[in-house]
């Protein structure tokens, strides 16, 4: 059955969607728009002039080996975060799945992280891996490790995986969680009798029954590495050292605002929008399909 | 083959809460056993203790010689038919029923051998390649049953299969269970609510109620002579009239001062005291006069095609009559009702037992 509501009057509805449209048009399609035509112009040194040059910036930004860099970057930032707060995710969750004693406690603890501001949990991370005043630090020192992330790129990104990892598991982690509570209990009590030990369960009926989860989840992880883990970013390394750990949309920040450069970085905007459209177009191709397997 | 023997089962959850009150019970290898009872009686938990599916509490469960209480469900040699099928389903119906056979490294070529010879039997061939959500209720069943089939298990255990099924489909496979089950001679254990679906199926009938045996018999020893109150409203349908009396004498109580003769009735019960008097609706002759006979007030009539259901009282307390269509004018408002000596039962008000000859 199907409810609608019935307006006498024409402009009501009208009236009704006028604020959702006009955020998104102040705050989305303006900008956006903004972005591409900035995109096609450059600007004079002190920003008193500016002049079309077409593609100019494209051609520019294609021909910078930084930019490669910070695609790799990200690739690898993006392909580790996913990986790790999957993982550990789906770890934890198959754990609180099981009846707990203190589960609903546990639980909430898990949620907490996701709470916390990018830029604060950078900040927590680089006060406990900080070379000199960093607590966990002294003791990888002490087991011999050279441990500097804010000399060596390797460290650093390590550290930006991790802080960017943590905050991301709550989210995997409900999510997968709710998975595992729709999976018919006695699906799991049929292959026990078919005679599967748990492993064996695990791989050949749960982690399938999971799979339309996890692959919303790498799409909503890899998005979120994207996008938003500038906060972490900026806080805990600033995309050093020597712009090695500098991913897309930090690159955007860095030529924009620091480095001045507004066509190229406005450049860079539109083709991450292009990857978030192909992206959300991905997720929403095959993730609203109600049945995966 | 083996049998399945209970010796005093019980089942405790957290909070002492007793669900299955120390059950003891013989299941002969190859029969056909069904626990039936109103929701929560325990029999689902037992049926549950018997896969391994719960922990036992207490007593015993024995799978042929073997005590299996510390036997994990997948070493126990039975396979089990789910209320809810329980496919696996991002498989096709070919890997539901080879699953269970990979798990224990069967040859390739052996489990092909047995899943065909299944789905020959059950009738899925053309099914194999697809998924369980591309297959109706029935077939899903179906396939439910052939993944119990091929592992050709010591017991079978059903937990109430046919209950998502509708009305027509249920008739069907019930019967397809019984010919399959006496097919393969396997001993099977069998849990349901519904008392038609217990008695067509079963040689062994078990009545439960409340965590415990009521009455342990063939289907019609159980119709014919139920040892409680509980299982005499429980087992037939329309249930039993149940209608206060008082002994008369041997062999004689009254109702509402209406004298009615009993065969099967214990000995040295002081007359004048409270006995309950129960009579199947079917086992009353509406319209005759015998020697005992019962005047009923009519309220109202159910037609149900072949037979009609007269609802009314007798001596103050609700009584149905279930009659052949024609035999009583329908617009009947009194009736007088012939009861055979050999048709009524008597009960304990206080233990609600049976008061039949020892």
């Amino acid at each position: 059955m199907e409810k609608r509501a019935l307006f006498s009057s024409k402009t009501l509805p009208y009236m009704l969607l006028l604020p959702q449209m006009a955020i998104t048009l102040i705050f989305f399609y303006w900008p956006a728009s903004q972005a591409i035509w900035q995109s096609f112009l450059l600007e004079d040194a002190f920003g008193l002039s500016s002049e079309f040059v077409g593609f100019e910036n494209y051609r520019a930004l294609f021909g910078q080996p930084e930019y490669y860099r910070a695609m790799v970057t990200t690739g690898v930032f993006s392909a580790a975060v996913a990986f790790l707060s999957l993982s550990l995710a789906l770890l934890l969750a198959s754990q609180a799945d099981k009846q707990l004693r203190f589960g609903q406690g546990y639980k909430t603890l898990l949620i907490w992280p996701y709470a916390v501001a990018p830029a604060i949990a950078g900040v927590l991370w680089i006060f406990m891996f900080h070379p000199t005043l960093g607590m966990v630090s002294g003791p990888i020192r002490a087991m011999g490790v050279n441990w500097n992330p804010m000399l060596n790129a390797n460290h650093a990104m390590i550290l930006l995986v991790l802080s960017a990892t943590w905050k991301q598991v709550s989210y995997n982690f409900l999510f997968f969680l709710a998975g595992l509570q729709a999976i018919p209990k006695s699906v799991i009590e049929a292959a026990a009798i078919d005679g599967s030990g748990p492993m064996r369960r695990f791989w050949t009926i749960i982690f399938p029954l999971l799979s339309p989860t996890t692959f919303f989840l790498i799409v909503v992880t890899i998005v979120y590495v994207f996008f938003e883990t500038f906060g972490i970013i900026d806080a805990v390394t600033g995309g050093g050292p020597a712009g090695q750990t500098t991913t897309l949309v930090y690159k955007v920040y860095a030529d924009g605002r620091l480095g001045g450069d507004l066509g190229g970085s406005a450049a860079q905007s539109v083709i991450l929008m292009v990857i978030v459209i192909a992206l959300t177009a991905i997720q929403f191709r095959y993730v609203e399909r109600k049945v995966q397997y | 083959m083996a049998g399945v023997t209970l010796d005093t089962v019980r089942k405790v959850y957290a909070g002492n809460v007793e669900a299955v009150k120390g059950v003891s019970l013989g299941i002969e290898d190859g029969s056909f056993c069904v626990l039936v009872g109103p929701s929560g009686c325990g029999k689902s938990t037992l049926l549950r203790m018997i896969a391994g599916l719960e922990t036992i509490s207490g007593g015993e469960v024995k799978i042929g010689n073997r005590v299996v209480n510390q036997v994990e469900p997948a070493d126990r040699d039975i396979a089990m038919v789910f209320q809810n099928y329980a496919l696996y389903p991002h498989m096709s119906v070919y890997d539901n029923m080879a699953y269970g056979l990979k798990n224990r490294g069967t040859p390739k070529d052996e489990i092909e051998k047995r899943v065909k010879e299944a789905a020959r039997i059950l009738a899925i061939e053309p099914f194999l390649t697809r998924k369980p959500r591309a297959l109706s209720g029935g077939q899903r069943q179906r396939v439910a049953m052939g993944r119990a089939i091929v592992r050709k298990p010591q017991v079978f255990l059903f937990d109430e299969p046919l209950s998502n099924l509708d009305a027509k489909l249920r008739v069907q496979m019930r019967v397809e269970i019984k010919r399959l089950q006496r097919a393969l001679g396997v001993t099977s254990i069998y849990v349901t609510h519904d008392q038609v679906e217990a008695m067509t199926l079963s040689d062994k009938l078990v009545v439960m109620s409340g965590g415990q045996i009521e009455q342990v018999g063939t289907p019609a020893e159980v119709y014919r002579r139920p040892e409680t109150r509980f299982v005499a409203t429980f087992i037939g349908s329309p249930p039993m009239n149940i209608l206060p009396g008082t002994v008369e004498g041997p062999g004689r109580v009254s109702v509402g001062g209406q004298s009615i003769a009993v065969t099967d009735m214990r000995d040295g019960l002081t007359p004048g005291s409270a006995i309950e008097v129960g009579l199947r609706p079917e086992d009353v002759q509406a319209g005759g006069t015998g020697a005992s006979s019962l005047s009923m007030d009519v309220d109202f009539v159910e037609e149900l095609g072949a037979t009609q259901l007269f609802h009314g009282k007798v001596a103050g307390a609700e009584f149905v009559v279930q009659a052949s269509t024609g035999q009583i004018a329908a617009d009947t408002r009194k009736l007088t009702l012939a009861v055979d000596p050999a048709n009524v039962h008597l009960f304990d008000p206080q233990t609600t037992k049976r008061l039949g000859r020892v």
